[in-house]
């Protein structure tokens, strides 16, 4: 199960590192003759009935009555290109225009639909993919840290130092975050570029997270701390930072791992709720909350399933980390 | 003795049969007005939804739109527009004379007609109206309209059913100030307003006797958080072309849903009756199963908003908001703007956003406004071409990256603002920044919840570019006069300014004083036309789409007649009527 796990999230992160070369299209390109296609058949068989061994697709014909209904135009068929040059994009910071696959000009290959402005869901998603998970995990990351300094120290020091620290948590536990956030993004300038919208996005995150994490690792350092090793190691005149980092830190590892593929998933979260109500990165930067934030209108969840994607995309990330959690609980908290 | 007695009996009779024939009289006299709609049945009751719920019945005080809905189909006005043919019509007054230097207006009102409560109207419940409503320290929302333009009013009552207005200098649209400023019952308001505490009264947890008016429509109930009954005003002064007494319905009922999406699903299910302002979206959701569920959607066409881009041009930015200065050179350039306005493709954005429901703009008319539109306006094709003609010629440069710099080497870069709510407004923002990429621009979007936008366009101007959209209650340009004239109140884009900033803006200021007093329709058409011409030119704001006005009713409900002015359909709720199935 957690090989499966691993593999898949492996897989999906994978895909959206490498979500330039992967997406046929720029995720900001607005095809604006084809507003709400359907996801792209791909074909085998073509009109005449003969079987190909290669997909092809064909063009889609607007319907000149109604908005956002199309028909297939059989008259020309455009087969699945492997490694086309398409749109520019930069790949560990290498600029390239080579694309996974693609389909010669004027056809349009859209694998997963197009949203209202005709861009391509199925590029969206990479990209946005990329907002979405490096936001938890650097989220993660960052609220791991500080609760791993603050819960040593605590932990390790007790006394006056421990119960400051640990009103503060409690003070932050007890805040109501996504309110907290409301305020953050209302205090902030007008004007931000999507590289700063996303992390500001994520030191808010993080840094509002830290509380629990702090706590168990409090818990974890304070019986250490009694552990007869450690003591010896103090009679042999060790110092407060060796014995942190040789006999103590090492514990807490368990606690470490099990709290971070918990808590990822849960930023990822954070931050595709905060995107679905426009906390996030914004227009025409995708993310899977504000890929998912047109959801909110009526015609839009009635009309077009292929719109609900993004939610679809989350529930094996989910389950990947769930597993893995159990997984690192069982292994590293009790196992030994 | 008794011949005494028999005097007094003889005189009793007398009294009594005279008393008997002055009423009878009276009652004869009843001028009611003859509607021409086709005749209906008695009965029934029509529920429509509403987006918030009303907060008062009090004309006075009623500025929200839910309480507008609900208080409007309670009173009566004096002259009305009528919505669906544009012009003037008599309403509580039956007929009017102007005299020759426009100055004077003698009204003459409606005999032996009743209050919703029974007592009877005359000249001295419009005097009072017009007392209340011209009286500064009552703030009503009707005295701006009134003497807007320093224009002041009197009224004086000539005889029981004639009424005088004097204005101070003529109004080539006096006739139409009259509509929606209604009638208050004298006899039920005088107390509170002499006891100052008028804003008070009226609130909707009054007793409905206590309430009266000259509409078609009387409070029955009303439970909070949920719904607002309205029941048949058995004294309304209207009658089918039989002389059935108007109106047709028993009760409407106005329920409180919360969102557009909400009241588009209600009326899907059959829930409402009749629904006003669907957006496109919906209209094409619902449109699918307009057979099967049994209502009707129609298209009007495109009502009167116009959405448009605004910079900010205001003139308190400097030294205060340095950054937005800064720009406000680029803003300022009237061939940046024509670049911009070039660049916008107004047509993917009609059939995007408005999903063809709608018209591209490239002033401020729209082609619903039929008294009004200049119809020789350029509408110009999107041209990338000529937009990057206007901005070189303007100094722009572009760099080797394509990105445009101004002449200090500057990149061009702004953001656009806009209301979060507004999912269309949101969507032409984003559609603007696209077509400006192409140009080398780089806009960002912001969306901003909508008190907080408004308070950055007309409070702080703590922006750079804004999407909004204004939509006008009347064709005629008079409403229009706070958005043009330099000292206007929602002269968006340079807002209290002290003398007009440019010579177009003076201009405009001068046609707009010219046309007010100019009482001749062609010559005034004539001076509107060049306003809307400088607007085009000049674009202080760039219109880009108009979107139709789009509604919906049940099939059965005879004589809807909906129109492109607010409130589009409720207007003639006094014939609407329910078809035998």
């Amino acid at each position: 199960m957690v090989r499966i796990a691993v593999v898949l999230l492996s897989l999906l992160y994978g895909a959206i590192l490498g979500a330039g070369f992967l997406a046929p299209y720029d995720p900001a390109e607005q095809d604006r003759a084809h507003p709400f296609a359907p996801p792209t058949r791909l074909h085998f068989v073509d009109a005449e009935g003969s079987l190909h061994g290669w997909p092809f697709i064909y063009g889609l014909i607007p319907s000149p009555d109604n908005f956002a209904e199309y028909q297939e135009d059989r008259s020309r068929a455009f087969p699945v290109r492997l490694f086309v040059s398409g749109d520019h994009y930069s790949l560990l910071g290498f600029s390239c225009r080579r694309h996974w696959f693609g389909i010669d000009e004027p056809g349009h290959i859209f694998l997963l639909g197009t949203d209202g402005y005709g861009r391509d869901q199925f590029s969206r998603l990479l990209w946005g993919g990329r907002i979405s998970l490096l936001a938890g995990l650097i989220a993660a990351a960052l609220s791991l840290s500080l609760g791993m300094a603050v819960g040593s120290v605590s932990g390790y020091f007790g006394g006056f130092v421990d119960d400051t620290l640990m009103r503060l948590v409690e003070l932050f536990l007890a805040m109501p975050w996504l309110y907290l956030l409301f305020a953050v993004r209302a205090f902030l300038p007008l004007h931000i570029s999507p590289t700063v919208a996303f992390f500001l996005l994520v030191v808010v995150i993080g840094t509002v997270g830290w509380a629990r994490p702090a706590r168990l690792i409090r818990g974890v350092v304070l019986s250490a701390r009694e552990r007869k090793y450690v003591l010896a190691a103090r009679g042999f005149g060790a110092s407060d930072f060796y014995l942190l980092r040789r006999h103590i830190l090492p514990q807490t590892m368990g606690v470490f791992l099990t709290q971070a593929a918990l808590l990822i998933p849960q930023y990822i979260l954070a931050e595709v709720t905060l995107s679905f109500l426009g906390l996030g990165v914004g227009e025409p930067v995708p993310s899977w909350g504000n890929m998912l934030g047109s959801l909110q209108q009526y015609h839009i969840l009635a009309s077009y399933w292929w719109m609900l994607a993004p939610a679809l995309v989350l529930v094996p990330v989910f389950w990947g980390y769930q597993v893995l959690a159990d997984f690192l609980h069982e292994r590293l908290e009790f196992g030994h | 003795m008794r011949r005494d007695i028999r005097l007094i009996l003889v005189f009793l009779a007398l009294v009594t049969g005279a008393l008997w024939a002055q009423t009878k009289a009276a009652a004869a006299k009843e001028e009611l007005q003859r509607t021409t709609g086709e005749v209906g049945q008695y009965g029934g009751r029509l529920v429509i939804s509403q987006r918030a719920e009303a907060k008062t019945l009090n004309p006075v005080t009623a500025i929200d739109r839910p309480s507008r809905e609900v208080m409007y189909r309670t009173q009566a006005d004096l002259i009305h527009i009528n919505r669906v043919t544009q012009r003037t019509e008599p309403a509580l007054a039956k007929s009017w004379t102007a005299s020759n230097d426009g100055l004077e207006y003698a009204l003459r009102l409606r005999r032996g007609i009743r209050f919703s409560d029974g007592q009877p109207f005359n000249a001295d419940d419009v005097v009072f109206s017009f007392q209340v409503y011209l009286d500064q320290n009552v703030h009503s929302p009707q005295r701006d309209l009134l003497i807007a333009r320093d224009q002041k009013i009197t009224v004086q009552k000539a005889d029981p059913y004639t009424v005088v207005f004097k204005l101070a200098r003529p109004d080539a649209a006096a006739e139409r100030l009259f509509d929606s400023v209604v009638v208050l019952p004298k006899h039920l308001l005088e107390k509170a307003y002499h006891d100052g505490t008028l804003g008070q009264a009226w609130s909707l947890t009054t007793p409905p006797g206590q309430i009266a008016g000259l509409g078609p429509f009387r409070l029955k109930n009303y439970v909070p958080g949920e719904h607002i009954t309205l029941e048949r005003n058995p004294y309304y002064w209207k009658v089918d072309a039989k002389d059935n007494r108007l109106p047709y319905l028993n009760e409407i009922t106005f329920l409180v849903v919360a969102s557009e999406d909400a009241e588009a699903i209600r009326f899907q299910t059959g829930d409402t009756d009749v629904i006003s302002r669907l957006n496109s979206e919906n209209y094409a959701l619902l449109a699918k199963d307009q057979q099967s569920r049994g209502y009707t959607l129609e298209d009007l066409g495109p009502g009167l908003e116009y959405n448009f881009i605004l910079f900010n041009l205001n003139d308190d930015t400097r030294g205060r908001l340095p950054d937005i200065a800064r720009k406000q050179a680029w803003f300022r350039e009237v061939k940046f703007r024509q670049a911009v306005s070039a660049a916008i493709d107004r047509s993917d954005i009609v059939r995007l956003v408005y999903q063809g429901r709608g018209e591209p703009l490239w002033a401020q008319v729209t082609a619903g406004n039929k008294l009004w539109l200049n119809t020789k306006i350029p509408k110009p094709a999107r041209s990338l071409n000529r937009a990057r003609e206007l901005l070189k010629s303007a100094g722009f440069t572009w760099n080797k990256d394509g990105k445009l710099g101004d002449h200090n080497g500057q990149l061009v870069e702004f953001s656009i603002v806009s209301s979060s709510s507004n999912s269309q407004r949101m969507q032409i923002a984003n559609m603007v920044q696209q077509d400006l990429a192409r140009l080398g621009i780089e806009v960002s979007v912001v969306p901003l919840e909508f008190r907080s936008f408004l308070e950055r366009v007309t409070q702080t101007h703590e922006y750079e570019a804004a999407v909004m959209g204004l939509v006008n209650g009347d064709v005629d340009p008079n409403p229009e006069m706070n958005v043009w004239m330099s000292s206007g109140a929602t002269h968006l884009w340079n807002l209290g300014e002290k003398k007009p900033a440019t010579p177009w803006e003076e201009e405009i200021d001068k046609l707009m004083e010219q046309q007010i007093v100019t009482l001749n329709y062609p010559a005034r058409k004539k001076l509107y036309d060049r306003v809307q011409e400088i607007v085009a030119d000049e674009l202080p704001i760039i219109c880009v789409a108009s979107p139709d006005i789009l509604v919906g009713s049940k099939k059965n409900l005879g004589n809807f007649r909906p129109a492109i002015l607010d409130p589009y359909t409720l207007h003639n709720v006094e014939e609407l009527f329910w078809k035998p199935k």
